[in-house]
């Protein structure tokens, strides 16, 4: 990583006046500052920003400059959609916001995807871009584009730096901004001259924008108002989603469903929110969630939803989800109540401080004996399940659960996007928060490996260096973003990168098989290289793994080896996932088996 | 160890197999159904009286910062989300530094409450809301006929309070101002003529009497701008 030496950078001035229009720079103790970049530097610094995930450039680079003698810690990452994934992983586990940089033009556009990514899953991040310098904006300009009309339509809010002596403010305010109310991504576009400019303005303390850090509880009417309906219910269900994690209100959640007794189920952005082992639990629900979830959101009469937008591979079709339900929704966005499912008791404020109004609200526990009886029974039922005949191929759910068995609680999971992703959130028992790291909204191919080095900075950052941080892929997104894999040898990052491959971009392949007649148009990948002697190639250990004698040496191989290591597991290519609600379908229809779809 | 998996301690395989086989489940269709519904926006379906929203109009007006990218932003929202605009009609206020936006859009209840939602969520909007009432709405029309009967164009634009702008040999301009209704009079009038262009602003809005168009927003007195609580 770079060097941090944190000295304050000479004055070419020599100045040591007072700054003009800064009247907290005195209270922050800011150095005072000398360019635009140095204005920058300084206002994340004193928003308490620890680490950069960014590729350098021929716009940005009085940022970096600025950067040279900074606290912040920098990685230098392979491409920006790493840099864009990596802080936005780093933010979901310290559950600060996650800070990226690029140049301008092809710089910027690669940071979309992650943008967008950060956007649907309301995590706070920052993305500082480059620009031209302000007299060429509008000219088509070498390495110019509309940063910020490329990213207004995902962004919480997006800024264009017009000076050298509010650039900092700016900066400061769009940090605080992206984790203020509901986080989400911000972005502050940087022309070159601005950050090049010279300034004598320190920026002042950084504060959110009004009227952008609402009023964590709600209305106490309200509140008991949805108290009663919960304390009437005969089937109560609670549903924590990604939200109540971002409010760090998992603690509260525990403890609302706890003292009444009230089953739960998570979204899967919500996946760590309650412990998958408490019997209370049902784990989460949705398209591929458990069966017994998605009858419990079925049959319940009182949906206690707390920090879900309702998406509609939770949902599936709006007619059929929960449809006898009551609903609670608690939503720190006032946009989320009744936008996909009405809500009957709508809460607006903090996850955590809610529920702790609800846990004090609600006098009596509602009478539900007979509905956890069912839960249960449900449970009995639809558990998840695979099997593991001698003849097939390794299932790559048996990896799963191997790697689970061999680590500890407090191990952080990251994935891309497909079937790979499926298994490992059916067949890892979470139980903390922040420690289930996805791509939910977008379901970006790719996330998994940049977001693995985002989670061992963050691991590290926060002090726990021993904590495992695995990865699992599959060979379709590893093959994106792999080269990823250069940043963790370079800086030694201790991650496992489990690959399940089955040479097939396989949620396509099962899709095709089950609504496309079986014709495979563009999800074969037979031409897949061998991930083992590539990440030898990059110097990482790398492993490769087809019988399930293999597995468990392998697993302790790759967890015990100080860097990244990587294993190829060849898994069975015609492996499903399932449970399976059909797009728009009913969720207590899923089905158990292919020939249900 | 995190998990409750059947696994060994010596690392074999976890006993996958124990558990239910798909084909010992309840199919699909075998499982209990509740017999509820909601409908299309969420909301749950009464049997006796089934809730069905129709659309309506409904004049929106928003007080928003000037700045540079504003008005991108609340038409970037609008069209992203596919709400169903009518018009869109932007100007200053007496307040320096905000501008006021109307909107007339056709959605039912649950749609008209998203795009005020969703227009608050955005930075520079500082208040939203819909007028409320009958509001008091306008529309600036240019329009240009053929000149063939001068006489008659002036008589029809006398009878809807309009005023001549140009007029020449082949084409005369008039600029028609009022209501949606007026409007839509006035052009059937002057359709008889041959209308070759037309412009139309789109309405604008003001709440009547002491009521605040935006909420939150404190309409001035003579010589006192409107403000606003924050």
């Amino acid at each position: 990583m770079s060097d941090t030496a944190a000295q304050p950078r000479e004055d070419p001035d020599g100045s040591e006046e007072p700054t003009e229009g800064s009247g907290d720079a005195a209270d922050t103790g800011a150095e005072t500052v000398s360019t635009g970049a140095d204005s920058v530097v300084t206002a994340l610094e004193a928003a308490g920003a620890e680490t950069a995930f960014g590729v350098q450039g021929g716009a940005i680079m009085p940022v970096y400059d600025a950067l040279y003698t900074s606290s912040i810690t920098h990685v230098t990452m392979a491409h920006e959609q790493g840099a864009v994934h990596a802080a936005d992983a780093y933010g979901v586990v310290t559950g600060d916001p996650g800070l990226c940089l690029a140049t301008s033009g092809p710089g910027a556009t690669n940071l979309v995807t992650g943008i967008a990514d950060a956007d649907m899953d309301s995590d706070a991040m920052l993305a500082l871009t480059g620009q031209v310098p302000t007299e060429f904006v509008g000219n088509d300009a070498f390495q110019e584009t509309d940063t910020i009309g490329v990213t207004r339509p995902i962004t919480k809010h997006n800024y264009f730096a017009s000076g050298a002596d509010t650039v900092g403010d700016t900066v400061g305010e769009a940090f605080e901004l992206s984790r203020s109310g509901r986080p989400g991504p911000t972005l502050v576009d940087l022309p070159k001259d601005v950050t090049q400019d010279e300034t004598d303005r320190t920026p002042g303390t950084a504060t959110p924008p009004p009227g952008s850090d609402p009023d964590p509880n709600a209305d106490p009417d309200a509140v008991e108002e949805a108290a009663r309906a919960i304390e009437a219910a005969e089937r109560p269900l609670c549903l924590f989603g990604g939200g109540v994690i971002k409010a760090d209100a998992s603690d509260a959640a525990r403890t609302f469903a706890r003292t009444y007794d009230i089953p739960v189920t998570t979204t899967m952005p919500g996946i760590g929110s309650f412990p998958e082992d408490e019997d209370l639990c049902l784990s989460w629900a949705g398209m591929h969630g458990t069966g017994y979830a998605n009858m419990a959101i079925t049959h319940t009469d009182c949906l206690i939803a707390v920090g879900t937008r309702f998406d509609d591979r939770l949902t599936g079709g709006i007619d059929t989800f929960a449809p006898e339900a009551e609903v609670v929704h608690v939503d720190i966005d006032p946009a989320e109540i009744s936008k996909n499912v009405h809500a009957d008791y709508p809460l607006i404020g903090d996850a955590g401080h809610v529920l702790d109004q609800l846990t004090a609200a609600v006098r009596e526990a509602p009478d539900a004996s007979a509905w956890r009886e069912q839960c249960a029974e449900w449970k009995e039922t639809y558990p998840l399940t695979y099997t593991t005949p001698e003849d097939e191929p390794l299932k790559p759910q048996f990896v799963v659960e191997a790697f689970d068995e061999a680590t500890d609680d407090d191990t952080i999971v990251t994935t891309g996007v497909g079937q790979h992703q499926m298994w490992a959130s059916q067949f890892w028992t979470y139980t903390e928060p922040r420690t289930w790291v996805s791509s939910h909204g977008l379901g970006t191919m790719g996330y998994g490996v940049p977001a693995a080095v985002g989670a061992r900075v963050a691991a590290d950052t926060m002090g726990e260096p021993d904590r495992d941080v695995v990865c699992f892929d599959g060979d379709g997104s590893f093959l994106m973003t792999m080269q990823e894999l250069s940043v963790a040898v370079r800086e030694e990052m201790d991650v496992t990168i489990a690959v399940l491959n089955n040479e097939y971009i396989g949620m396509v392949r099962q899709w095709q098989d089950a609504f496309y007649e079986g014709r495979h148009m563009a999800s074969d990948y037979t031409w897949m290289p061998e991930f083992d002697k590539l990440a030898e190639a990059f110097g990482a250990l790398g492993l490769r793994v087809d019988d399930y004698d293999e597995v468990a040496p392998a697993v302790e191989e790759a967890l015990d080896y100080d860097g990244p290591a990587v294993i190829d597991f060849h898994v069975d290519p015609e492996e499903n996932v399932l449970p399976m609600v059909p797009s728009g379908g009913a969720n207590g229809q899923f089905a158990t088996a292919e020939d249900q779809l | 160890m995190s998990g409750d998996s059947a696994a060994s301690e010596t690392g074999a395989r976890p006993d996958a197999d124990a558990r239910p086989a798909p084909d010992e489940q309840p199919a699909p269709e075998e499982r209990p159904h509740p017999e509820g519904r909601r409908n299309l926006e969420g909301i749950r379906i009464d049997p006796v009286v089934e809730a069905e929203h129709e659309s309506r109009r409904a004049v929106i007006s928003a007080l928003v910062e000037d700045e540079p990218g504003v008005l991108a932003r609340v038409s970037g929202l609008v069209s992203r989300r596919q709400f169903n605009i009518e018009s869109l009609t932007v100007g200053p206020t007496t307040v320096d530094g905000h501008s006021r936006i109307t909107m007339v859009v056709e959605e039912t209840d649950p749609g008209i409450d998203q795009i005020e939602k969703q227009m608050a969520k955005l930075k520079p909007v500082i208040s939203v809301g819909e007028v409320a009432g009958n509001a008091v709405t306008a529309e600036l029309v240019l329009l240009k006929v053929q000149a063939d009967d001068p006489a008659a164009v002036h008589a029809v634009t006398e009878m809807y309070d309009g005023r001549t702008l140009d007029a020449g040999p082949r084409t005369i301009t008039v600029q028609l101002t009022g209501d949606e209704a007026r409007i839509d009079d006035a052009l059937d009038a002057f359709r008889q003529f041959g209308i070759i262009e037309i412009a139309r602003t789109g309405q604008t809005a003001l709440a009547r009497g002491d009521t605040p168009t935006a909420p939150g927003e404190k309409p001035g007195t003579a010589g006192e701008p409107t403000t606003h609580d924050d």
